[in-house]
């Protein structure tokens, strides 16, 4: 069967674009002009911006949901352009992502939400055995594998969609808003869940508008306006409105 | 291997997938059973009438008489010819003393003793040929005409055309039925279905999100439809069978009359080409309606 390659290798950026542009047909002004990004193994990265600032967008192209009009996309060496629709599942298996509404499935167990992972990737049955209640530890519900997601508060539902993106090991974890939806207790939890993971070798790419952890955790902030990447610090905090 | 747990991951998520939706399952076997009941009814109707149809042109036969003076050796060649042509079903040969006696019988009764030992029908001894099908009476007819031996042929072509046109107006009809049942299943049962995998169009989109391949996507919904298919036909099937039955054994006691007309076909007849035709169309649309329904689904 043809495979996706992963091409990557340890020194090789895990995300890099080349003056990325994005337009979509319902609107005038392009979602992301002429951005370039560059994200090394091992990264911790916020981006922030307004609402239309172009961050979903760049998650979507980064998940093969939309594809970039002009520029070029590679994540984990693989030009994501160029991917054929057949083989975009298999590209998305080296991704892990979580977004802001959980998006569990809510007929299934905490279980089986995160086995399901495993299941799609043909991982065999003794091997999510061992997998799925080994990362159910990592997030803190290894009680709880038996609960419906309705089940739980907003914050399980997180941690559940945490364990879901982390279970296939991918080298890149993206966060679309994953604390949008929760107290800021829970947000902290998340966040630190987040840092433990990366701490552990996992580039992480945070889409947020929490000023208060962006500035807290003093990370790598990429702030977008407009389509357009107006700031990129290593160690950086969320800008004034003014920026 | 791989391909194995796969094929039964998939099976038992299509049964998982018909218990979670239990209101969708069952619309969707209420209108698969809807369509397959109507549909085995009116089978059952065509099949019997055309069987009516059948045995009135097994009785139409067609009568040649032979010239004077022929020779027993001769009638015996020609109704070998005969026997050859494909239109022949079978032929029966008349004698003149047979064809006497049931003249005599059916019409003249007492007064059949004025004849004495004369009998009027001496040269009227005949082959009664009945036929394969009626519409090929005449190309038969045209055959026996140019035949050595045989001064008259005798034909019913009133009988032969109405039934011939009979049995292609109950094939048209039948046909067109068929069709719009056909459809109307088509369309109501994709619908169902589609409606089902609709308000799991959340559930398919993560799933794509998560590295799900189409086919992995697909693979429940087309096993959960083919089973709700199987389920939507079976249920119909059994209906149908007693209710079959009890229809014919209602008829027969209620309308004597008509059992010497009417001879209906045993249920098991009807079965033999009933239940494959209604399994193909439950299973088969229940795989259209939800292979067509996920593609729009799929490309996340």
């Amino acid at each position: 069967m043809a495979r996706v390659r992963d091409n990557s290798n340890p020194d090789q950026p895990v995300i890099n674009l080349e003056n990325v542009c994005m337009q979509y047909e319902r609107t005038e002004s392009p979602a992301l002009d002429k951005v370039s990004l560059r994200v090394e193994p091992g990264e911790f990265v916020f981006v922030v911006g307004d609402s239309g600032s172009g961050k979903s967008t760049l998650i979507k192209i980064l998940l093969r949901e939309e594809k970039a009009t002009s520029g070029r996309v590679f994540v984990n060496g693989i030009n994501v352009s160029k991917i054929r629709h057949g083989k975009i599942p298999r590209y998305r298996r080296n991704i892990g992502v979580v977004f802001q509404d959980f998006r569990l499935l809510k007929d299934r167990n905490v279980y089986e939400n995160v086995a399901f992972a495993q299941r799609v990737i043909s991982t065999p049955a003794g091997q999510i055995k061992k997998n799925v209640p080994s990362v159910l530890s990592l997030v803190g519900l290894a009680q709880k594998y038996k609960s419906k997601p309705s089940n739980l508060s907003g914050g399980e539902q997180q941690r559940v969609a945490v364990a879901r993106a982390l279970v296939n090991k991918p080298r890149l974890l993206l966060c679309d808003e994953p604390t949008g939806n929760l107290d800021p207790k829970t947000t902290w939890e998340i966040m630190y869940l987040l840092e433990e993971i990366n701490n552990s070798g996992t580039t992480v790419l945070v889409v947020t508008h929490n000023r208060e952890i962006v500035n807290a955790m003093q990370k790598r902030v990429v702030t977008m306006k407009k389509g357009v990447i107006v700031s990129d610090q290593r160690k950086g905090g969320y800008l004034d409105e003014d920026y | 291997m791989r391909i194995i747990n796969s094929f039964f991951y998939s099976l038992g998520q299509g049964f998982k997938n018909i218990w979670r939706n239990k209101s969708f399952s069952l619309a969707t076997i209420a209108t698969i059973a809807s369509c397959v009941f109507l549909f085995g009814l009116f089978y059952s109707v065509v099949l019997n009438f055309q069987n009516v149809v059948r045995q009135a042109q097994n009785s139409v036969a067609v009568t040649v008489f032979f010239d004077y003076g022929i020779s027993d050796a001769e009638i015996s060649a020609i109704g070998e010819a005969i026997k050859g042509r494909a239109e022949v079903s079978r032929r029966e040969f008349v004698s003149a003393e047979e064809a006497w006696d049931t003249f005599r019988t059916e019409n003249l009764g007492e007064y059949a003793d004025t004849f004495g030992d004369d009998n009027p029908l001496e040269d009227d001894a005949n082959y009664e040929i009945y036929l394969n099908d009626v519409s090929m009476q005449d190309s038969l007819v045209a055959y026996l005409e140019g035949v050595n031996g045989i001064r008259e042929v005798r034909k019913s072509a009133i009988v032969a055309n109405m039934l011939t046109s009979v049995n292609s107006l109950v094939g048209y009809v039948s046909m067109g039925i068929i069709f719009i049942l056909f459809a109307v299943s088509i369309f109501l049962i994709s619908n169902t279905v589609a409606l089902g995998i609709t308000v799991r169009s959340e559930e398919i989109g993560i799933m794509k999100l998560i590295g799900a391949t189409d086919f992995v996507v697909r693979a429940p919904f087309v096993f959960e439809g083919m089973l709700l298919g199987l389920i939507g036909a079976g249920l119909p099937l059994v209906a149908v069978y007693f209710l079959y039955n009890r229809i014919v054994e209602y008829v027969t006691e209620r309308f004597e009359i008509l059992s010497s007309l009417l001879k209906f076909l045993p249920v098991e007849e009807i079965f033999l080409t009933l239940v494959p035709a209604a399994l193909i169309l439950g299973v088969g649309i229940g795989f259209l309606g939800s292979f067509t329904s996920t593609r729009k689904h799929l490309k996340v």
